[in-house]
């Protein structure tokens, strides 16, 4: 059953059954003998019930079903309320809400129940609540008990090995808090632990410690010959291990320590709900502080349409900026602006919508580099910052790959072998450095490695060697340039080609798809003391400004991302070196690139003009001259691809479509900068 | 085409210095009157440029330069087929564009030695009908990109 358009009466609904859920149970606390109170309840809970499982959320079902059985009983005077169960109830409650919150936020409103539908199935079949250890949390450590429930069973185990002459030992695993395969960290530990001895029992269970349903710690009870040291120090070698602690067990005091829980249970018992109690605020209040303002999870295919048709709206606003100064009718030219102004907001939110941290690339390199370096049996540590830096959707998606092979490639070619690094005296261990930041309309991402640097002659001889460069172009080249021979075409330095990075698809496939992203990518390094890949991304890649210029009757756009300033010169101001014509720019001398010329536009007339129109563009710290034959103002636009027949044309990144329909260039003029 | 086969057997038939070729039916979105084309630099000169269909930026290439070397004045018939090879659109400019053609795939003979003036590897067949002879054209090879870009080395 489609169950989508009602959703939010679902949620409306449920909202209000559980306010009534909680204050009902309020008032029963005061009144436990209240009939119509417990009336009230069942029947929230009951709605409740009906109401998740017909929308599918099974947790949701299940727990409310709890409750409702619990009501039943009460209802008829099967089981009594007692101030115990009050707080397993509200604890309930606190889950149902949690879920429906999730629901609400887009979420599936899955939770995991499972401790507290146990704790309701003992209070419906009237048993004695114990407070069973639910999800471990570090604050039992400091009870001297054990946080282990063993049952006969396996207390007999215990007892009869401690007679054999083992030792019995619990041992506590803490994970790191960002390890990403808890379960195959939890089998490594289990591996080891079975080498070394036996494993009696584990809490959680080795089920829900496969399937990764437990927090980042663990305990097992474990029996072994090996002493608690050697057992603390393999285990900590297993990687994402955070501590480990081994505590020797007493099966002597376990069993004191139970008929002293026997014997104390009201009391323990209520301070132990205490302690959820606060532990549940305390979650409450975490919630609350990681999403101070309310979100909802869109479908990223709406927000592609949603791009799709706003771009189409520029379009058309493009027209209409031109129909109205053409008609040149104040009150539409009122409107048209007001149009715009509205519009670009427009665009603003709408691109804003489509940020996604970067984190969602990198989360994924430590665990790609700890595997490479396994293989490659290196050393290195990877350090990430900036990983909240946000990015277009488009441009994460497309990343990804160029970062993993710029990656890979510093793991291979840059990070030397922990022997040869120590000849160096440099620290055994290797670093990569990924770093993401915000600057303008860009996002920089680094990637940095302390490994050998890149050795400039040898790259120069093998440009020459595959003819990428002549022996003359090498001598002039700067060191930058002559690092980023690395990136062209059929180039890998390493004389041996690996598995991992040299596999006949070289740097220059990163440099391509960086450059398809409308960003671009330069190589600095030190020999000896590492490199550093410097990528530059466009924050957006669909909608950009850009200066319109006309060469002869032909329309042409510069992104705005590039352009440092437009300036108007006399013709004498322009100077020949070198047979380059070149101008002073504020002190600086910049040489400059007639596009008539470059782009072969056919002229009719020839040029008599006495001044020049020059746009300055930038690349890194490199400045040229475009000359156009005049400005025609800023604008806003669609990037639009040539299509995959046009693949590559030179200096041309792509089109736009302007206000009259006609379909305008967009200079690419990273490649034009010398 | 080798996938003209009974159920494929319509063909667009378009006239190119007073021939006339075919093209598969499948490979034909639209059939456009001349838009305005905004030229591209640094493209084989047979590469027109690009227009604005319908808000797709798409090249368009000049069939008759491609073959002929020779420009395609534009008038009132002059057309621009939309054609779509794998991922690939283009638009083809012809003198006129103006049949649907019903054969079958007996009537396809192999391309002889010497036919009309295109150049034979672009020929994947002819078609005989009553006085008229029809060029069936191998767009692949037409649209082959790797030919492209040795034109323009040449020319670059």
């Amino acid at each position: 059953m489609e169950t989508t358009q009602y959703l939010d009466i679902f949620i409306d609904e449920s909202t209000e059954h559980l306010d009534t859920l909680y204050q009902q149970l309020l008032a029963l606390e005061k009144n436990p003998q209240e009939k119509a109170i417990i009336e009230e309840i069942f029947r929230a809970a009951h709605t409740l019930k009906g109401m998740s499982a017909t929308m599918g959320f099974e947790d949701l079902a299940s727990l409310t079903h709890k409750l409702e059985n619990i009501f039943d009983g009460i209802r008829y005077d099967k089981i009594s309320v007692q101030t115990e169960m009050m707080d397993y109830l509200f604890v309930a409650v606190d889950h149902l809400n949690a879920m429906v919150e999730d629901v609400a936020n887009g979420g599936d409103g899955k939770r995991d129940v499972a401790d507290i539908v146990n704790q309701l199935d003992k209070i419906e079949k009237g048993e004695n609540i114990t407070k069973e250890e639910s999800s471990p949390k570090k604050e039992v450590e400091s009870l001297n008990t054990t946080t282990l429930q063993l049952d006969e069973f396996q207390l007999t185990i215990l007892s009869e090995s401690k007679d054999r002459g083992f030792d019995n030992h619990e041992i506590m695993v803490q994970l790191r808090e960002d390890c990403l395969l808890k379960g195959a960290r939890v089998y490594m530990v289990f591996e080891l632990l079975e080498k070394m001895g036996e494993v009696i029992h584990s809490n959680p269970t080795v089920n829900e410690l496969e399937e990764e349903n437990f927090d980042f710690m663990f305990t097992v009870m474990f029996v072994t010959k090996e002493k608690a040291n050697d057992i603390q120090a393999k285990l900590m070698k297993v990687s994402e291990v955070e501590e480990v602690t081994v505590t020797p067990f007493s099966l002597d005091a376990y069993k004191e320590a139970q008929d002293e829980v026997l014997d104390k249970e009201p009391r323990k018992q209520m301070k132990e709900v205490e302690a959820t109690k606060k532990a549940t605020k305390k979650e409450v209040k975490n919630v609350a502080k990681a999403a101070p303002s309310k979100t909802i999870r869109v479908n990223i295919e709406r927000l592609d349409i949603l791009m799709n048709l706003f771009e189409e709206l520029v379009i058309d606003r493009g027209r209409l900026e031109q129909i109205s100064l053409d008609l040149n009718n104040n009150e539409l030219q009122e409107t048209v602006e007001r149009m715009s102004r509205v519009s670009s907001d427009l665009q603003n939110i709408i691109l804003t919508m489509r940020m996604v941290p970067i984190d969602t690339v990198f989360n994924r390199f430590p665990r790609m580099i700890r595997q490479l370096a396994r293989e490659l049996h290196k050393d290195v540590e990877i350090d990430i910052i900036g990983a909240d830096t946000e990015l277009d959707r488009t441009v994460i998606d497309e990343i990804g790959d160029p970062l993993v092979h710029l990656i890979r490639n510093a793991m291979d070619h840059g990070i030397e072998t922990p022997e040869e690094r120590a000849e160096k005296g440099k620290p055994s261990q290797g670093k990569i450095t990924l770093e993401a930041y915000h600057s303008g309309n860009h996002v920089f991402v680094e990637i940095s490695d302390d490994g050998a640097g890149i050795n400039k002659e040898k790259v120069k001889n093998k440009a020459i060697e595959k003819g990428v460069i002549t022996q003359s172009e090498a001598e002039v080249l700067t060191d930058q340039q002559a690092f980023e021979l690395i990136l062209e075409s059929g180039f890998s330095t390493n004389e041996e080609i690996s598995d991992v990075s040299g596999r006949g698809v070289g740097l220059d496939v990163v440099k391509n798809t960086i450059e398809s992203l409308g960003g671009n990518i330069s190589i600095d390094a030190v020999p000896g003391g590492g490199s550093t890949f410097s990528i530059q991304l466009p924050l957006t890649l669909s909608i950009i400004s850009v200066l319109l210029v006309e060469l002869q009757n032909e329309k042409y756009a510069i992104p705005l991302s590039s352009i440092i300033e437009t300036a108007i010169l006399r013709k004498e101001e322009i100077f020949s070196a070198h047979n380059n014509k070149v101008i002073d720019f504020r002190g600086k001398v910049v040489p400059l690139a007639f596009l008539n010329n470059i782009f072969d536009v056919p002229s009719d007339k020839e040029e008599v003009d006495e001044y020049v129109s020059i746009v300055i563009v930038r690349k890194g710290n490199k400045l040229t001259g475009l000359v156009v034959d005049s400005f025609i103002g800023q604008q806003e636009v669609v990037l639009k691809s040539l299509g995959d027949y046009l693949t590559n044309v030179f200096a041309i990144s792509g089109a736009t479509i302007l206000g009259d329909g006609e379909v305008a260039l967009i200079i690419d003029s990273n490649s034009l900068v010398k | 085409m080798n996938e003209v086969n009974g159920l494929e057997n319509k063909l667009i038939v378009f006239r190119l210095e007073g021939e006339e070729y075919a093209i598969s039916v499948q490979r034909v979105g639209s059939i456009e009157r001349i838009l305005p084309i905004t030229r591209v630099p640094s493209t084989p000169s047979f590469v027109k440029g690009v227009v604005n269909l319908r808000g797709v930026v798409t090249p368009v290439i000049d069939l008759k330069e491609r073959f002929h070397e020779k420009q395609t004045t534009f008038t009132e018939q002059t057309r621009i087929i939309i054609v779509h090879i794998d991922d690939i659109t283009v638009g083809l400019i012809v003198d006129e564009a103006n049949d649907v053609l019903d054969i079958q795939q007996d009537q396809i003979e192999p391309a002889p030695e010497a036919v009309g003036s295109a150049v034979v590897e672009y020929i994947s067949g002819v078609i005989k009908l009553e006085k008229r002879l029809f060029i069936l054209l191998d767009l692949e090879k037409v649209l082959n990109k790797a030919d492209m870009t040795e034109l323009r080395t040449l020319e670059g």
